[in-house]
């Protein structure tokens, strides 16, 4: 009896229809718990992803290239006037990163930055009868090591093979299957500047993310210049973080300071980070239906129970509760199932990440994932109980204020 | 209950030119220019004719309506222009409603029941409000029922728990609304019997509407109503 008038009441009221509560539980119950495994299963993925991303290639690559076009001298000279000019044809540079040398040896000072010099142009790869047009991408493999994880996703061989074997070539796994070749297998490479050389594959790797794996090849930068025809010139800077999410902000003051693109890894995968945008907003409407439908649930039973118990409302007014009270005693009805609703729902959720953490997929040992990633995070258990407690306080709101405006003097008139 | 005080006639409700008119297409007026003025330790019954208004005025006087003309003053306090939440303070505190069905709780037992009133003033330990509450049903003489739920009791015992739950807060006045209605004859006696000695023993003022004359003439005056007007107001 130590319990609240109120609590008392509220409690009455949903255990006398035990049935009917224990489905709303289940329904909120349902969704947050759909909610937890469907969010540590996106969640994981997309943290997969992204550390794919960023152990599989440099946090910031500087580009030989400017985003904004050259600034034409007459629009130097008349300074803010418009400037309007016909048949222009911009000056043909050489291309690549002017005083590149300078560039990795200042970086290299940098706290927490390792950087990688490179020259990548495209490559026809031929093997037998068979042609891959890939990037072939021309290192420094001492530098390389520090900027990308690519020697963790080596196979067969090693980056550092490129060093003892001057026509060495390190290609992914996807590529060499793609040739037909394989470790140890000489092919020719041949580039658009009509130089043919004699490669030897060294190194296989596979990283996962198949546009690198199936497009994409390294050498030696020494053998890249020479296969481009481009003596000492290099096209990008490739660097690697301590701190790999203040990529963008280094990023940008690289390109404040040398005005070359220098492109973060986030820039670079702006378009993947869109698509899980809209898997989370996806995930969330779904969750979101579940609950209206939860929701309805709550809102049933407690009409149900405003319904049935108007002549307690009315007596209980003549006794003296205020609207107030009565109106807390049907919110209260409702959060309680929304809480329940919400710890029942923690469990089912645990129960299904735990469920679907055992699953194993059966897909041949040509891929190295066979489960699913996932992501255990307490904000999904709260976003998902505030989910249900939001949802159990909105479907109550609406009998409660009706049984809290009902008049206790239409009732027992009509009850008499 | 203690020794019996002097019954002093201050008005504890008075109503200054009530009247009700429910509203609609053609509004229907139920009371009109009601002037009354009620005392403490006075036993009143309100009688008439079914239509004429009774249960109308108690629920002004007992403040679970508002008046659409004139206005219901309570110890002296004018109630027009309080709000809801004011009322039901006041309800909670002087007023205590007994109605013709009991409104029993039917999940609380009878103790729980006689207890919800307190528990909602609060103003003691559970303990103390549980003795209280089981001191005024051992006055009741149902000392033995406590425990038991409302559907195990008889009509008369279930009425007089409703009559414990109206005390629970000592109010200063108890509206009854045909208390009677539902009862056999024994028992309705019984109910009236309570009611005359909550009056002359503590004080009380009990406004019971009844269309019983035999019992309205037990109590020590009548106010009759016909068509929503006061006919006689005889002490």
């Amino acid at each position: 009896m130590a319990r609240p008038l109120l609590l008392d009441l509220a409690l009455t009221h949903i255990l006398g229809r035990k049935r009917q509560t224990i489905v709303s539980v289940l329904g909120v119950a349902l969704g947050v718990g759909f909610f937890i495994a469907m969010a540590a299963l996106m969640q994981g993925f997309q943290g997969y992803f992204i550390e794919t991303v960023i152990n599989a290639s440099p946090h910031i690559t500087v580009r030989d290239q400017f985003r904004e076009p050259a600034v034409q001298p007459v629009a130097m000279a008349f300074e803010g006037g418009a400037v309007l000019l016909h048949g222009l044809k911009p000056r043909e540079e050489v291309r690549g990163i002017r005083k590149a040398g300078t560039m990795v040896s200042d970086l290299s000072d940098w706290p927490g930055l390792s950087v990688a010099p490179s020259l990548d142009g495209p490559v026809i790869l031929r093997y037998g009868s068979t042609d891959r047009s890939v990037v072939a991408i021309g290192i420094d493999p001492e530098r390389e090591v520090h900027v990308t994880q690519l020697e963790d996703d080596m196979i067969q061989g090693s980056l550092t093979d490129l060093s003892s074997t001057a026509t060495g070539i390190v290609m992914g796994l996807g590529l060499a299957n793609k040739l037909g070749a394989k470790l140890g297998d000489s092919l020719n490479a041949i580039s658009p500047a009509g130089v043919i050389l004699r490669v030897k594959i060294v190194g296989l790797f596979r990283t996962g993310v198949s546009s690198l794996d199936e497009g994409q090849a390294y050498i030696l930068l020494k053998k890249a210049q020479i296969l481009q025809s481009r003596a000492n010139v290099i096209n990008q800077l490739r660097i690697r973080l301590t701190e790999v999410d203040a990529a963008r902000e280094v990023a940008a003051r690289i390109e404040a300071l040398y005005g070359y693109r220098s492109e973060s890894w986030q820039e670079a995968n702006e378009g993947v980070f869109g698509v899980f945008k809209i898997q989370n907003s996806i995930m969330y409407s779904t969750v979101g239906a579940i609950m209206v439908v939860a929701a309805f649930g709550i809102y049933n039973i407690i009409s149900t129970v405003v319904y049935e118990k108007s002549r307690d409302i009315a007596i209980l007014k003549s006794i003296g509760l205020t609207e107030r009270d009565i109106r807390r005693t049907f919110l209260m009805q409702g959060l309680m199932i929304g809480m329940i609703g919400a710890v029942l729902g923690w469990m089912i959720g645990l129960g299904l990440t735990a469920l679907l953490s055992t699953i194993r997929f059966d897909v041949g040992n040509a891929v190295r994932n066979d489960r699913f990633f996932l992501a255990w995070s307490l904000t999904h258990y709260w976003i998902g109980a505030l989910f249900s407690l939001s949802a159990s306080v909105v479907a109550a709101w609406i009998p409660a204020r009706r049984a809290a405006g009902a008049n206790p003097v239409d009732i027992i008139r009509g009850a008499a | 209950m203690t020794a019996a005080p002097p019954v002093t006639k201050a008005p504890v409700i008075k109503a200054r030119g009530v009247g009700r008119v429910l509203p609609g297409p053609v509004p229907v007026t139920l009371l009109d220019g009601i002037d009354l003025s009620i005392g403490e330790g006075e036993f009143v019954a309100i009688t008439g004719p079914s239509g004429s208004g009774k249960s109308s005025l108690l629920y002004l006087l007992g403040l679970l309506d508002r008046p659409t003309s004139g206005s219901i003053l309570l110890d002296g306090r004018d109630t027009a222009r309080a709000d809801a939440a004011e009322l039901a303070g006041l309800r909670l505190v002087k007023l205590g409603f007994v109605f013709q069905f009991h409104f029993l709780l039917p999940e609380f037992t009878v103790l729980g029941n006689v207890m919800i009133p307190m528990r909602k003033l609060g103003g003691g330990s559970d303990a103390e409000l549980r003795r209280r509450a089981e001191g005024l049903l051992e006055d009741l003489g149902l000392g033995d029922q406590m425990t038991k739920l409302p559907t195990q009791l008889s009509g008369g015992q279930r009425q007089r728990v409703a009559i414990a739950r109206a005390l629970a807060n000592r109010p200063r006045v108890i509206l009854a609304d045909e208390p009677t209605g539902n009862l056999d004859t024994k028992s309705a006696q019984t109910v009236f019997d309570i009611f005359a000695r909550l009056a002359r023993e503590t004080g009380t003022t009990v406004i019971t509407v009844t269309h019983d004359e035999g019992l309205a003439a037990q109590t020590n005056r009548r106010v009759q109503l016909v068509d929503g007007r006061l006919v006689t107001h005889k002490s």
